[in-house]
């Protein structure tokens, strides 16, 4: 079981997010997390989607999503030649004993303070999966009010980009 | 030329190539009924008895045709009406193409009266569906749908169109009848990696699916187990694929397959799997299957390669072209060691104690197939009639088997029979239970009211014989709710409908029957007295291998 990235183009048609959802959860596959976003063509929208499974799960869900009419182009992000980053906004209390522990964290992850209560602050923190994982861990001491993260979001190094695959560019996964 | 919504329905379905739909009226399609009843002259509707079996209807016709089917229903339980026929529809692949009515745009989202929201609860069972929020984009919808549903892989597709954008204004103009997306071929490099394959192969065998029937490679297959001296073995979808007379052919394979076919799938070195899914059904016990053969997956879908069965060779690609160019490819060879002990495993499906005058279902099959004509569609519900159908009935034509494989909807054949009979314009033969029949027989007035010319054969023996069976096997007879003790007299029901009504409780009777009945060619409802304990076998047990085979009733002291 591992866990992987997978970016899809889609047209964004009525009902788009539906389809890729029921499909997952129709095969008995978990998506660990997913993000719907705009992209430079108009009518175009991108997913990111992350989920854990073994090789056969990655192959079938790619090859399935592969028979929406809607998706049109689908790459498994490359582990070692992607971008990929997570937004994390966590609230956290405030006290005089623990104030310099928290401001050296955000020092150190390159985080930054959104809001500021006598008893509470708000963070921002960009990264990698682990990079905010690692902040929670090393701040929940002090008390996590509440937190929340989105999904990954990802893109390839280099200057190949995903639109080049419309329609498939894969052999495999081409279309019908 | 400015046109209704609705009217742009009806031009474009006509000119799409659709001559007959299938369907129900009511309140969301009244302005589409409006349009079916000006152009009468122009398309043909055939109104059945129940949403259910209009999508049925239209299932059977598109998959005795290879036409796309249409059928037509109102907005909420018109649409929900729809469901199973066009999960039915998603399972086997056929072309459909369903039109649903829905409340206005500015009563959506409302729980508005009749309102369902038909897009959302089909998306999992279509290939893919639509809501038309405007009028501009209906015509083109309606193209793209058709060109979806019989591209590559058929497959329902569903257009839910609200009132509103029904009554709305467009300009029309005709367009000719889309083509299809084209087909993945083959590279040639697959194509001779797979004849090395072949070539040393010392046990070759076919594996033949409905892909075979639908891509329509039936002479293709044949040359290639000509040409490699192998023998054929089909699942339930491909059987209409190989003559059943053909030398090579051994029958369906599978849970309740042939022993020839189960036998040699097994003891193969090489299958050759073409436009199949290797579904549970077919193959039991995935770990077990064939464990020491390699397997080459033909398919034109690519989520099928290895979704079930892992494939040593994966091709993408029409079957049809790719059989031929392998054809051409592999050397021709003989097999005679290996096609001498195929012949021994034929042999143990032969049963020395037939008697032709018994009335037992394999007799009622051969009388059936005695008057048939070699194209007659031969349709069938689901359970063990349908097992017993696929088993003995000799198919010789492709789409000359109707039934539904993948879903295993009770109740599919009466609609898909009368859609079958409609999109031949000949007889087609229904092989039913009391069980299945009871579900949709409501279809029978459709029948009569058309003349639509389907002969049922009812093989009645009182109980839900498949789930019996499996109760006497697997469930120390304990006949939980399988016992029908019904009353009905299917006779006079028959007669009640308007149709004809036989009973039978003899072969000479049934003989008698048949005969009259399918040279009237007149909706007709022949009840079939058989005993309840009969049984399908061979039956390989859910989940087992072939040596689990249950060949005889004795091998389980039953």
């Amino acid at each position: 079981m591992k866990q992987f990235v997978i970016s899809i183009r889609v047209s964004n048609k009525f009902g788009v997010l539906s389809r890729v959802a029921s499909m997952f959860s129709r095969r008995g596959f978990n998506i660990d997390s997913l993000t719907v976003s705009a992209t430079e063509t108009e009518g175009i929208s991108r997913m990111t989607i992350t989920a854990t499974g073994d090789e056969y799960a990655k192959k079938q869900i790619i090859l399935q999503l592969n028979r929406l009419h809607e998706v049109l182009a689908i790459i498994e992000m490359p582990y070692e030649n992607s971008l990929i980053r997570e937004l994390l906004l966590i609230k956290i209390k405030n006290s005089s004993e623990r104030h310099q522990e928290i401001m050296d964290a955000v020092n150190i992850f390159k985080a930054s303070i959104i809001d500021y209560a006598p008893d509470s602050f708000c963070i921002e923190v960009t990264g990698e999966t682990s990079k905010l994982d690692t902040f929670i861990s090393v701040v929940s001491p002090c008390g996590i009010i509440e937190m929340c993260r989105t999904g990954a979001v990802a893109l390839t190094r280099g200057s190949q980009s995903l639109k080049d695959m419309d329609m498939g560019y894969l052999n495999v996964y081409k279309k019908y | 030329m400015k046109l209704t919504g609705a009217q742009i329905i009806i031009e474009t379905l006509i000119e799409q190539g659709c001559t007959t739909a299938f369907g129900y009226p009511g309140g969301a399609v009244l302005n589409i009924y409006d349009e079916l009843y000006n152009n009468s002259d122009r398309i043909e509707h055939i109104i059945t008895a129940h949403e259910q079996g209009a999508a049925h209807a239209a299932d059977g016709y598109a998959r005795a045709t290879g036409k796309v089917g249409v059928v037509i229903a109102t907005s909420g339980p018109g649409a929900t009406n729809l469901v199973t026929g066009i999960a039915t529809a998603q399972l086997d692949s056929v072309p459909l193409v369903a039109i649903t009515g829905n409340v206005s745009t500015d009563l959506i989202g409302r729980d508005s009266f009749q309102e369902v929201d038909i897009m959302g609860i089909t998306i999992p069972i279509t290939k893919h569906n639509y809501f038309v929020k405007s009028v501009d984009e209906l015509a083109d919808t309606i193209r793209e749908a058709f060109t979806i549903a019989k591209s590559g892989r058929p497959g329902p597709v569903l257009i839910d169109v609200p009132k509103d954008v029904q009554l709305a204004l467009c300009e029309y103009n005709p367009q000719p009848v889309t083509t299809p997306y084209p087909m993945e071929l083959a590279a040639d490099y697959n194509i001779q990696a797979a004849a090395e394959i072949i070539g040393e192969a010392r046990r070759p065998y076919i594996y033949c699916g409905g892909g075979v029937v639908i891509g329509e490679a039936s002479k293709e297959v044949i040359a290639l187990s000509e040409k490699i001296d192998a023998p054929v073995g089909c699942s339930m979808m491909g059987l209409s694929a190989i003559p059943r007379a053909h030398k090579n052919s051994l029958g369906m394979q599978g849970m309740h397959g042939t022993f020839a076919a189960s036998r040699a799938m097994a003891e193969a070195d090489v299958i050759v799997a073409l436009g199949v899914r290797f579904s549970d059904r077919a193959t039991g016990n995935k770990k077990k299957f064939a464990s020491g053969a390699r397997i080459i997956h033909i398919d034109i879908e690519p989520a099928e390669l290895g979704k079930n069965i892992p494939a040593y060779l994966g091709i993408i690609a029409d079957v049809k072209d790719a059989v031929a160019r392998l054809t051409a490819a592999v050397k021709e060879k003989k097999n005679t060691e290996w096609r001498a002990k195929v012949e021994e495993f034929k042999a143990r499906d032969v049963n020395p104690n037939f008697d032709p005058n018994d009335m037992r279902p394999f007799q009622i099959i051969d009388c059936v197939n005695k008057y048939t004509d070699i194209d007659t569609v031969i349709a069938t519900d689901v359970g063990q009639h349908q097992m017993w159908t696929a088993q003995r009935y000799g198919f010789s034509t492709p789409r000359t088997f109707i039934t539904s494989g993948g879903l295993g909807t009770m109740g599919y054949g009466m609609g898909a029979a009368i859609g079958s009979a409609v999109g031949t314009g000949k007889r087609t033969v229904l092989f039913t239970g009391d069980g299945s029949f009871g579900m949709n027989l409501n279809e029978l007035a459709t029948a009569v009211s058309f003349g639509v010319p389907v002969i049922v054969v009812i093989m009645n023996n009182g109980v839900l014989g498949m789930v019996r069976q499996w109760q006497s096997i697997f469930y120390q007879k304990h006949y939980s709710n399988t016992t029908l003790g019904r009353k009905t007299n299917f006779k006079m029901l028959a007669e009640a409908f308007g149709a004809d009504g036989y009973e039978c409780f003899t072969m000479e009777e049934f003989d008698t029957a048949f005969k009259t009945a399918y040279e009237k060619g007149m909706p007709a409802v022949i009840d079939c007295h058989i005993d309840m304990d009969e049984m399908v076998l061979p039956m390989t047990p859910p989940g087992g291998t072939v040596d689990q085979m249950i060949v005889k009733k004795k091998d389980i002291n039953l």
